[in-house]
């Protein structure tokens, strides 16, 4: 393919569906170490109502708006699910399903209501997301990456997602010891001074972050597998954190280039005339590398696990 | 005159012994449902000694040990290390959970886990240096375990786990090691080793509180005894404390009377 038809057309999709994956993949690989996995799930579902609400608030598809929306429904979920949690003292994972279901209901109800036929903004966009349509038209080739004006149209998305993407870095680089200590021990965390409610906190705000990032290209139901599957499949290739990051950081670009390439050509290639939602073939792909380590993977037995009988 | 500043003396010096106590609660009550689990229980660990915190299942032992050093949240109670408030002391406290607590499937190496105890040396992001791996690699030796640095701490077998656990407290260099049920389900090996290892800590005038379980050790193993159950039952000196009454106190019915009366002779 050449630049004139690569850069305008696939080069903006492709950087914000890695952008957007390895973002979700690098907390994810904590959420999954501490069995938190649900976590990103509901927080995926219940950025719905607040995108909804902040678009019938403004009247517009922005982007800052939107992303306060969003953020307000994922904080109020989480003190949500905390509050339910302790005072019901049920387990996370119950008050969790209670509250991302029924926020994520009435986002659909929300939406369904509100006259968005103007705007692009339906159900549909709002589970598989939009990634093929974040295109930047003021290409003409490579050379537009040295073209200051042509630079100024890139979506919006893209710088997002950067942003978002360096903000997990920093996170993750600057926490790295606590986040590991208080992820194997809690209690011992505790008593070195660590403040892991704290932690534990900012590290679910991270993923809400990221969940939000990624619903542009993604949508809300698809990035869940971005924060399991690459953190998932990467703990059955090693037995150390460190490595384990990597190696998600290498899926979840992986998922995410391969996921966009076969969802735009692998159709054609099969003969069929339409392309299929990348989103869609991202987190099936990223899937599939999970099923692979886990029937090939080095480290795929749960070492600690009692020998069976 | 004479006779009230004397008194007063008494109650200053009282209060100063009260307060450097290495680990002094104050009635703690803790619950986690209806039911207190810990209730208005009062505790001075005595600087230099081995106590053991005993009591029947579910008495409380080892929530009111999680609930002194701020793990779990109690409903009201005060505590003080070394005569200032917990956190302010937190550099020299150890603490070592249950074994069970943890999920030995993490993916970290055994000689990692030991550098976990260097955390507040390091800081979030001061550089690990040679001496900060061999420190690590000393502890490690101490508790018998030198050959295993590099192992994944899921091929461990339970012994192993603790005695890495109880190598990553000696690398906090603390002066008061807090241990949750540590000979709980190790080998005979791993449980001389540990003990042998809380006797030198004590020889060098460290304080060492340990939640135990096997009361047919409790002689040989510790010099003061705390016996709880939901409240406090005893304190003091094993010969004091630990006696055929204050345990039939403590374990009630749960103790059938010929482990009492096996006990009161080791017990004498």
């Amino acid at each position: 393919m050449s630049g004139e038809e690569f850069v305008p057309l696939s080069l903006t999709p492709l950087l914000i569906g890695i952008f957007a994956a390895v973002a979700c993949a690098l907390p994810g690989n904590f959420l999954v170490l501490r069995k938190q996995a649900l976590i990103g799930d509901a927080i995926s579902h219940v950025v719905l109502p607040g995108i909804v609400v902040a678009f019938l608030l403004t009247g517009v598809i922005s982007a800052w708006p939107m992303m306060l929306g969003a953020a307000a429904a994922a904080i109020v979920a989480v003190v949500m699910i905390e509050a339910i949690r302790r005072l019901g003292r049920i387990e996370p994972g119950a008050a969790m399903g209670v509250v991302f279901t029924t926020m994520f209901a009435g986002g659909v109800l929300l939406l369904e209501q509100t006259d968005t036929s103007t705007v692009h903004l339906d159900v549909e966009h709002a589970l598989y997301g939009n990634l093929e349509s974040l295109i930047w038209l003021d290409a003409v080739g490579w050379s537009s990456l040295l073209d200051v004006q042509a630079l100024a149209g890139l979506p919006v998305e893209l710088g997002r997602i950067a942003a978002t993407l360096a903000g997990a870095i920093a996170f993750i680089w600057l926490f790295w010891r606590p986040l590991k200590i208080s992820t194997f021990d809690e209690g011992f965390a505790c008593t070195m001074g660590i403040r892991t409610n704290a932690l534990g906190l900012a590290l679910v705000v991270v993923a809400a972050i990221a969940a939000v990032a990624s619903f542009d290209a993604v949508g809300s139901i698809i990035v869940i597998a971005m924060f399991i599957c690459p953190p998932a499949a990467a703990r059955m290739m090693t037995n150390q954190l460190e490595r384990q990051i990597a190696w998600s950081v290498g899926f979840a670009a992986i998922s995410a280039t391969l996921g966009y390439v076969l969802a735009g050509y692998g159709p054609l290639w099969l003969g069929a005339a339409d392309a299929v939602s990348a989103a869609g073939m991202i987190a099936t792909v990223s899937g599939i590398i999970l099923a692979l380590a886990a029937m090939f993977g080095p480290c795929r037995k749960r070492a600690g696990a009692p020998a069976q009988a | 005159m004479m006779l009230e500043l004397a008194s007063n003396n008494g109650i200053a010096n009282t209060n100063e012994t009260l307060t450097e106590s290495p680990l002094a609660i104050r009635g703690l009550t803790v619950s986690y449902g209806q039911k207190p689990a810990v209730f208005s229980v009062d505790m001075t660990v005595q600087a230099g000694a081995m106590t053991a915190i005993i009591g029947p299942n579910g008495a409380g032992k080892s929530t009111m040990l999680k609930a002194a050093l701020g793990i779990v949240k109690p409903l009201s109670g005060q505590v003080t290390a070394f005569g200032k408030s917990l956190d302010d002391q937190r550099a020299r406290i150890a603490y070592v959970p249950q074994r069970a607590s943890v999920d030995w499937d993490f993916p970290t190496r055994v000689i990692d886990v030991v550098l976990m105890g260097l955390y507040r040396e390091l800081g979030l992001l001061g550089r690990l240096r040679a001496r900060h791996k061999a420190k690590a690699m000393d502890c490690l030796n101490r508790v018998g375990m030198r050959d295993f640095a590099d192992r994944q701490i899921g091929q461990l077998s339970g012994g192993q786990q603790q005695r890495v656990f109880l190598a990553r407290s000696l690398a906090q260099d603390a002066d008061l090691y807090l241990l949750d049920e540590p000979f709980a389900g190790v080998d005979a090996a791993t449980e001389k080793a540990i003990i042998a290892v809380l006797k030198s800590l004590k020889d060098a005038g460290k304080t060492v509180v340990v939640v135990h379980h096997d009361l047919a050790t409790v002689t040989d193993y510790f010099d003061h005894v705390f016996l709880i159950n939901t409240r406090k039952v005893a304190e003091g000196s094993v010969g004091e404390a630990f006696t055929a009454e204050t345990l039939q106190a403590a374990y009630g019915g749960r103790l059938a009377t010929a482990q009492i009366d096996q006990l009161s002779r080791v017990v004498g």
